[in-house]
């Protein structure tokens, strides 16, 4: 660690007796680095056993690593908790300017516990941690919300503001927590555990710096990743087009999940391309802090008054590939205008966009099928492609106006058991697919991910080499394929640098930025650091349920050719199997 | 040395600003540090991302309203616009920081003095939007 580095902090915050302080724990950053690999040791340590997640015990754990703040693309914040949509563990990353806001506030980690009596906002400006009313602000919408405390809290620029909107305060089960108003904590629950302390939002500010043994080595290294990220190839396309990219190919592929993945590819999807989003909307691109990639595409959206001729309000609005897959393809929505609208409803609630599309297009089959009528759905009739019902929808899942949308606020597993469909009910491991029906890994990936998102063994990216090569992949293969991924990714994602900058942070510069914090790491070290953490993980998913053997997968991913032919279950199966044996055979940590 | 070369920072488009503060860092770095508190650009959002950002940096002024409040001289013109610190002098009464007409006298945190531009545009080298320019003082104003 190089000197003054605050990073082994770990501020602490009860919500109950209102009261924070800081520990030093430099065991715990030395072993683990940070972020994930710290996250998931204070994780351990703070909740306890089969604890509701929804109750006080449940501790939210926030983390940053040594990279953040002192490299480029270092600009992830990880989040865990237990999730209250799969009831193990929960982990989600976010970018904007927490993580940057964190380190330089001085701290390596926070650990939110304890429950709040009534609503309160947390502000952390460097040592001064203060409980603020937010009683006035419950009810309100995420970017309300945003407006207000950024008014009255100062530290502009140097501040990140994560709230919840009315799904985190209602606790449905896959709310997020925005950061930033284009950045989010999406996955897994986090918003309803915010809600469940009564913590609308929390505010950390911080200015601090640190100084190099080896300034000049310091500002090499930098010059090399920066330069680097400027130049790839691939980050011009995150800049360009943005993540939305993907719609052409995918779609092109057939690995595009449409209207509940019925089908695979989209008749409208040139509509809703990156290429036409580009064109006819984008108003503006944003960056995390420290991240000169800026992939964060705004769409200026011009909505005519009703009343009023020649007026408009132009909203701006954030879009990203799988959005426009859940919100788009997957409800048979072929327009960007529909999209983007729903996209405004979804982060205005504070939902996360993938459960919410998802969820809503397992809704549609059931009423198409019969098998829920008008009375579930509060009247609606829901109907690929159109957007106006499932705007109703959506507000619906948080105004729970019948016992149908308090079912589907918990997911579509949960749902699903109680008024049937499960075999299309695309949710893994308890949470909604993401947007890639791209073969095995893909799906190996989401069962058993440990937070159950694409970027865990990038499946996708696993499926996508196979078919590129032409050839055909073994269950062994791609569950090797998978693990060797995951226990990289859990390095990168201690350190924190966005997934989307892995090309650049090779073994290699990582071990030779950890050299010039003052750490003696090889390769190899990092990649058993990075098996140790994998295994921590997945102790903590099983000790709260996660059964390798007990999965259920969803038949309607069979109906559907991949890019790499039909994926069958028997492969599937036999897949998880290798993966849970090579993970309990990796060396004790 | 480049500090005694007489250039400014100047914005050249705001519009093209994506936030990304790459240039905070940059200048911290410039002083062998990693970190925010040495900085003397200042990247905010126009209240809220989605109506863009507002570059803050020292406008190198030819009476500069900092060194004007400045009880003891730590503050020294440096010709023809700008400050020089003068960090043993300061009794960190932050006078100076309220009497910048823009808001680009920062505080730097871990040494409890000000942070004041040296001029030296290292900053400009990690802003890949083209932002920000060095030019020499008296060259042109930001009209934007
Ligand atoms: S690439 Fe995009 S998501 Fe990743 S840090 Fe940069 S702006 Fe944020
Ligand atoms: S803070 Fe220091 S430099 Fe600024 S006005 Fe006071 S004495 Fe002068
Ligand atoms: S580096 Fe350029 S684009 Fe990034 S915040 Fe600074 S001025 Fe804006």
């Amino acid at each position: 660690m190089i000197e003054g580095d605050p990073i082994s902090r770990v501020l602490y915050i009860d919500l109950t007796r209102r009261r924070s302080w800081v520990e030093e724990q430099p065991e715990l950053f030395k072993e683990r680095l940070g972020g994930t690999g710290a996250a998931i040791e204070l994780l351990h340590k703070e909740c306890p056993p089969s604890v509701n997640p929804l109750g006080p015990e449940n501790p939210i754990i926030f983390a940053v690593g040594q990279l953040n703040g002192v490299f480029p693309i270092a600009s992830k914040m990880v989040a865990m908790f237990k999730s209250p949509l799969t009831g193990n563990l929960g982990e989600s990353h976010g970018g904007g300017r927490s993580a940057v806001a964190l380190r330089m506030a001085g701290y390596g980690a926070l650990v939110i516990k304890g429950r709040s009596e009534t609503p309160i906002y947390l502000s952390v400006h460097m040592d001064e941690v203060s409980f603020k009313d937010a009683s006035v602000l419950w009810g309100m919408g995420s970017s309300a919300t945003g407006r207000v405390i950024r008014e009255r809290e100062p530290k502009p620029g140097i501040r990140t503001i994560m709230r919840i909107g009315q799904a985190g305060e209602r606790m449905v089960s896959y709310a997020c927590v925005v950061t930033e108003t284009y950045r989010h904590f999406g996955r897994l629950g986090l918003g309803a555990v915010f809600g469940s302390k009564k913590l609308k939002a929390l505010v950390i500010s911080g200015r601090r710096s640190f100084k190099f043994k080896d300034p000049r080595q310091y500002r090499v290294l930098y010059d090399e990743v920066f330069n680097a990220l400027v130049t790839s190839p691939l980050m011009k396309k995150y800049h360009e087009l943005g993540t939305s990219m993907n719609i052409l190919p995918l779609n092109e592929m057939r690995a595009l999940p449409t209207q509940n993945l019925a089908k695979s590819d989209f008749e409208c999807a040139d509509g809703i391309s990156g290429e036409t989003f580009a064109e006819r909307y984008l108003g503006r691109r944003v960056a995390c802090a420290h991240c000169p990639v800026s992939c964060i595409h705004i769409a200026a959206f011009r909505i005519p008054y009703e009343t009023e001729p020649y007026f408009y309000k132009t909203k701006m609005i954030s879009y990203d590939y799988e959005l426009i897959y859940s919100l788009g393809a997957m409800l048979g929505v072929g327009t960007c205008e529909g999209i983007l609208k729903l996209i405004e409803e979804v982060e205005t609630l504070g939902l996360d966009a993938m459960s919410t599309g998802v969820s809503l297009a397992w809704a549609t089959e059931m009423q198409q099928r019969g098998l829920i009528t008008e009375r579930e759905t509060a009247g609606l009739k829901l109907q690929w492609g159109d957007y106006g019902v499932y705007l109703n929808a959506v507000k619906n899942i948080v105004g729970q106006p019948t016992e149908f949308y308090t079912a589907l606020a918990r997911g579509v597993d949960y749902a699903s058991s109680k008024y049937g469909g499960e075999e299309f009910a695309l949710a893994f491991g308890g949470n909604e697919m993401p947007g890639y029906h791209t073969g095995p890994a893909a799906y190996v990936g989401y069962l058993v991910g440990a937070r159950h998102s694409h970027l865990d063994g990038a499946g996708y990216s696993v499926d996508e080499k196979f078919a590129k090569a032409g050839k055909h992949p073994t269950p062994e293969g791609v569950a090797e394929a998978l693990i060797a991924e995951e226990k990289w990714r859990q390095i990168l994602s201690s350190l924190v640098v966005c997934y989307f900058g892995r090309g650049v942070y090779t073994p290699e510069i990582v071990a030779r930025a950890y050299n010039l914090l003052g750490y003696q790491l090889s390769c190899e070290d990092l990649v058993k650091i990075g098996a140790e953490i994998l295994r921590s993980k997945y102790n903590f998913k099983c000790r709260e349920g996660f059964d390798f053997g007990k999965l259920r997968i969803p038949t309607r991913i069979f109906k559907s050719p991949t890019p790499l032919g039909p994926v069958t279950e028997e492969f599937i199966r036999e897949s998880i199997k290798h993966f849970k044996t090579i993970l309990e055979s990796a060396p004790e940590g | 040395m480049l500090i005694l070369k007489a250039n400014r920072l100047v914005v050249v488009d705001y519009d093209l600003c994506v936030g990304c503060q790459c240039c905070m860092f940059a200048c911290t770095r410039r002083f062998a540090e990693a970190g925010l508190s040495r900085s003397t650009i200042h990247i905010k959002s126009a209240g809220g991302f989605e109506r863009g950002f507002v570059v803050t940096v020292c406008k190198a002024c030819s009476e500069p309203p900092c060194m004007k409040v400045c009880p003891t001289d730590a503050l020294v013109f440096r010709k023809p616009g700008g400050v020089t610190l003068i960090p043993s002098k300061c009794i960190m009464c932050k006078n100076c920081v309220d009497a910048c007409t823009v808001g680009a006298v920062f505080w730097d945190e871990e040494v409890n003095k000000p942070a004041i531009c040296v001029y030296c545009g290292y900053c400009v080298g990690y802003c890949a939007y083209g932002v920000i320019k060095l030019q020499p003082v008296g060259e042109g104003e930001d009209r934007r």
